[in-house]
């Protein structure tokens, strides 16, 4: 009975294994080169009109100027504003990433009452909208009469930024970790020490990816930066301003500035932290 | 009476280590959330809010039409996205995990999520240089002497879902990818094995074994999507609002934050809907 | 249905490294052959290339007397049973043992009743609606033979499927596999680093160094007189003693040793024929010292006990020789044996179960 069905099969197989993956092949080429144009046309539009030379970033291309990276430049505001998504990223990462590494320090060495209660409430914000984290904090502050700043938009990030940083730091500290640290108690460290010479330097490479994602996000979040800033502002807010103006060259370059220094930190980050763990 | 002691200073160790994030949890983000809850059972009469408790700001989000078709409207452009994107993304994620040389893989997957890496809100604003009356498409095509009149493709929902679309293909292919490649060769080896050929192995084995990932960013495209304001306030024009575009009116212009609170609330409803339907895939079965 | 396999000069070589180095194989229909090896050796390659996964870089294959060479595994009368043994999630043991029969297109009540029976063969019919990870690692195990055997292949190739299960369970199902070859006939070919399970299972076993052949014959030969130093080494614990054939006759030959001279018949030269001015290397298990009173046995003069471990089937001692006290050799005693450090005992072997090898 096998042999009857084998011998059936090879017939309308070979024609199919002849023809077939020289057709897959083509139009997965094809397809690769349409989804790759519409993802890559917006920013390849942002960047060429960003040189326009000329009021209007769209055809015809008048000619290469760089007027518009020079009034970005010499715009105050938009200096100020890049100066405090710095600020406020780096600062609201560096909190985030600590209080997520203490509870997950925590939740993951002790036994403590109501811990995947505890999990879950620490995860939580991840599932909410960034416009509804907002808006409480928004009406909170209100009521409690805070002034909006900075500070205030800081606050916000870190509590969209700490779920984030808990779940990665929680999820890299393996038990296998456990008996290193009980040598270097047994050693005569305490607990600091344990965690500041042990169980952080083990854990770096999570760390950091916790840090930079938490880095990114804050960068380029906008609905709590929008809703809880007053008079300082951080780039996507300021950017947000300008659109007003509509269509704008000036857009454009400090749209093309972000992303092309985004790229380059990325390409370093890549090469330096990445590139080196690859290798075995 | 001394182990008894260890474990207890122990213990109170260890709530030192989670109280900071536990406490900053609470204070502003539950609170707040409570606080926004009760809110929407309040009400506002002219600028100020009333602290009586009623249901009129949900009575009026089901008896207003403008109110209620924000619902729809952000449902019906969060589920076409949601599809788009996958039936996007699947291909193009596939091809880089299957079809391309492995040591360009790294390479061709950077390079399609590259424009993650623009600013959000100008991301929005780049595709208004493509899709606006002026733009690229529209020059292009009466260049060519295609169309006569530039068409209207931006300030629409067509253009806010071409918006969604291409941020969130990029999101779903680095999630189906991933899926794909952790896929044991053995099974498609066992399928081929078995008899199965090159469309069987990816219909009987490769596709369902990457359901979960797909429903995983289907879900997280749904959550982030339906809650975006700035895709549909830059690119949708002004006639067809979203809710998150409501919530705004309402906290801006009509200073009602009951309302908008109670929005917010109906909002995060969708989502655990959207949750409790996808939940059966989101956990992943493993051999 | 079975059918015999025939390799013909097969060699695989990925960039300069040669997996497979020009290996020739027949196997007859419906044997269980095992392919034995440490890591590397190259046996795994060889699997693949008979199931279709590899194509050898140079030689052939033939199974059931027709060429393989280009068939893709689907059109081959091979299955394979892996090593994660690769059962599909998201599909219930029915439909795992199924899917190659809905693959050739078998409508669904068939396919079920056919499913079920190959369950049933695996002891596993009550499970079938279960899916793989409610199971444990033998009946994983079981499920991944069933689906292999549901399609009635010629040929069954498993990769190290034991590998996975703990030494209890591993005996089991080593009993288990040979009893379900028996019964279905298939010619069976079986990859394994475990020289006792290679032993329990295989009608011949065929061990592979470096990507060559080192030996291919039943268990007990190359046991008892393996055809190379890597093989009488691999299958077990060994002796190797340095000798010179000082006198060749028709059917016998002296070997002088530096523990004395032995006479042997010429069936103990596995390798070339003995000729005077040879130097050999004699292979000895330790069970093969034997008591000095024995009739047949060769008395090799007295050793001293250096240090002795009761194993339960018996003593495994260290022995230096008083002719010869830089040679340590390895013997085991009985269990009655009152042997201790520092004793002297008489040596003797018995010559029948020396096998005599050249210099590697």
């Amino acid at each position: 009975m096998t042999t009857e069905i084998q011998a059936r099969a090879p017939a309308s197989l070979f024609r199919r294994s002849s023809l077939q993956p020289a057709l897959v092949s083509v139009l997965s080429w094809l397809y690769l080169i349409v989804i790759y144009a519409f993802i890559f046309l917006p920013v390849a539009v942002l960047v060429l009109f960003s040189f326009q030379d000329g009021r209007l970033p769209v055809p015809p291309f008048n000619g290469f100027s760089l007027q518009w990276y020079e009034t970005v430049f010499a715009d105050r505001k938009l200096m100020a504003a890049l100066t405090n998504s710095f600020l406020v990223a780096i600062l609201s990462s560096i909190l985030a990433c600590l209080l997520g590494f203490l509870a997950a320090y925590a939740l993951a060495r002790y036994r403590l009452p109501g811990s995947a209660l505890q999990r879950g409430l620490l995860i939580a914000p991840m599932t909410v909208s960034y416009l509804i984290i907002a808006l409480g904090m928004l009406a909170m502050l209100n009521t409690l009469r805070i002034p909006l700043s900075l500070w205030t938009v800081g606050i916000g990030h870190v509590v969209i930024n700490l779920p984030l940083c808990f779940a990665i730091i929680y999820a890299s500290m393996g038990d296998h970790h456990i008996n290193i640290e009980r040598a270097a108690r047994d050693l005569g460290a305490n607990d600091f020490k344990v965690m500041a010479l042990v169980t952080a330097p083990m854990l770096m490479p999570s760390i950091l990816a916790a840090f930079f994602l938490s880095v990114t996000f804050s960068w380029d979040e906008f609905i709590i930066a929008f809703l809880l800033s007053r008079f300082d502002v951080t780039l996507p807010v300021e950017i947000w301003s300008m659109l007003r103006s509509g269509l704008n060259p000036k857009t454009n370059a400090v749209g093309s500035l972000v992303f092309l220094v985004s790229v380059a930190v990325l390409l370093v980050l890549e090469l330096a932290l990445f590139g080196r763990s690859r290798k075995p | 009476m001394s182990t008894a002691s260890l474990e207890q200073s122990e213990r109170r160790k260890a709530w030192g280590f989670v109280a900071p994030a536990l406490l900053w949890t609470v204070a502003f983000f539950v609170l707040p959330f409570l606080y926004m809850a009760a809110m929407s059972l309040w009400s506002r009469q002219g600028r100020e809010i009333v602290r009586v408790w009623n249901l009129d700001n949900y009575v009026r989000f089901f008896t207003e039409s403008a109110l209620l078709r924000g619902l729809t409207n952000s449902l019906e452009i969060t589920l076409t996205v949601t599809v788009l994107s996958v039936l996007l993304a699947y291909p193009l994620a596939w091809i880089i995990a299957e079809r391309v040389p492995k040591r360009w893989q790294r390479m061709a997957l950077i390079l399609a999520i590259l424009p993650f890496w623009t600013s959000y809100v100008v991301r929005s604003y780049s595709w208004l240089l493509v899709l606006s009356k002026g733009g690229v498409i529209n020059q292009a095509l009466t260049g060519i002497g295609l169309i006569a009149e530039p068409l209207e493709i931006a300030s629409n929902r067509t253009a806010t879902i071409i918006g969604f679309v291409h941020f969130f293909v990029m999101l779903l292919t680095l999630t189906i990818y991933s899926n794909l490649i952790q896929l044991s060769p053995n099974y498609r080896r066992a399928a081929a094995d078995l008899g199965a050929n090159a469309f069987q192995t990816f219909w009987h084995i490769v596709l369902p074994l990457t359901l979960p990932g797909i429903m995983t960013g289907a879900f997280l495209t749904f959550v982030l999507c339906i809650g975006d304001y700035i895709t549909p306030q830059i690119l949708g024009g002004n006639n067809e609002l979203v809710l998150p575009q409501i919530i705004m009116l309402q906290i801006g212009r009509r200073a009602d934050f009951p309302m908008a609170a109670a929005l917010s609330i109906i909002l995060m409803l969708a989502v655990t809907a959207a949750y409790a339907l996808c939940a059966r895939w989101l956990k992943i079965e493993r051999a | 249905m079975t059918a015999s396999v025939s390799i013909r000069n097969a060699t695989k070589t990925f960039g300069s490294f040669r997996a497979l180095d020009d290996v020739s194989l027949d196997i007859d229909a419906g044997e269980f052959i095992v392919l034995l090896g440490p890591s590397g050796c190259g046996k795994t390659t060889l699997l693949s290339i008979l199931g279709g996964f590899m194509t050898p870089t140079a030689g052939s294959v033939e199974i059931g007397g027709r060429d393989m060479t280009g068939v893709p595994p689907a059109r081959r009368p091979t299955t394979t049973m892996f090593q994660d043994y690769a059962l599909f999630p998201h599909m219930r043991l029915v439909d795992n043992v199924g899917f190659g029969l809905r693959m050739r297109g078998m409508g669904r009540a068939e396919r079920e009743d056919k499913a079920s029976d190959f369950l049933d063969l695996v002891r596993l019919k009550a499970s079938a609606q279960k899916k793989p990870h409610e199971l444990s690692g033998g009946q994983k195990q079981r499920v991944a033979l069933a689906r292999a055997l549901a399609v009635d292949p010629d040929v069954l190739l498993l990769d190290e499927p034991l590998g996975a299960l703990d030494l209890k369970l591993r005996r089991q199902m080593q009993d288990e596999l040979k009893a379900i070859q028996k019964r279905v006939g298939t010619t069976f070919v079986h990859v394994t680093h475990d020289q006792e399970e290679a032993m329990a299972i295989a009608d011949r076993i065929v061990v592979m160094n470096q990507g060559r052949v080192e030996d291919y014959g039943p268990p007990s030969d190359i046991y008892m007189r393996p055809k190379s130093l890597f093989s009488a080494g691999f299958m077990g614990e060994v002796n190797f003693l340095q000798g010179q054939v000082t006198e060749a006759a028709k059917d016998h030959a002296h070997v002088a040793t530096p523990i004395g001279p032995i006479m042997l018949s010429s069936a103990n030269f596995t390798g070339t024929r003995p000729a005077s001015g040879d130097r050999v290397t004699l292979c000895i298990r330790p069970e093969h010292f034997c008591a000095s009173d024995n009739q047949s046995a060769i008395r090799l003069g007295e050793a001293e006990v250096t240090g002795s471990a009761f194993f339960g089937t018996h003593f495994r001692c260290h022995l230096l020789p008083v002719a010869a006290r830089d040679v340590s050799l390895v013997a085991h005693m009985p269990q009655s044996a009152r042997v201790a450090a520092g004793d002297r005992i008489p040596l003797a072997v018995d010559p029948t179960a020396v096998t005599v090898l050249p210099v590697a």
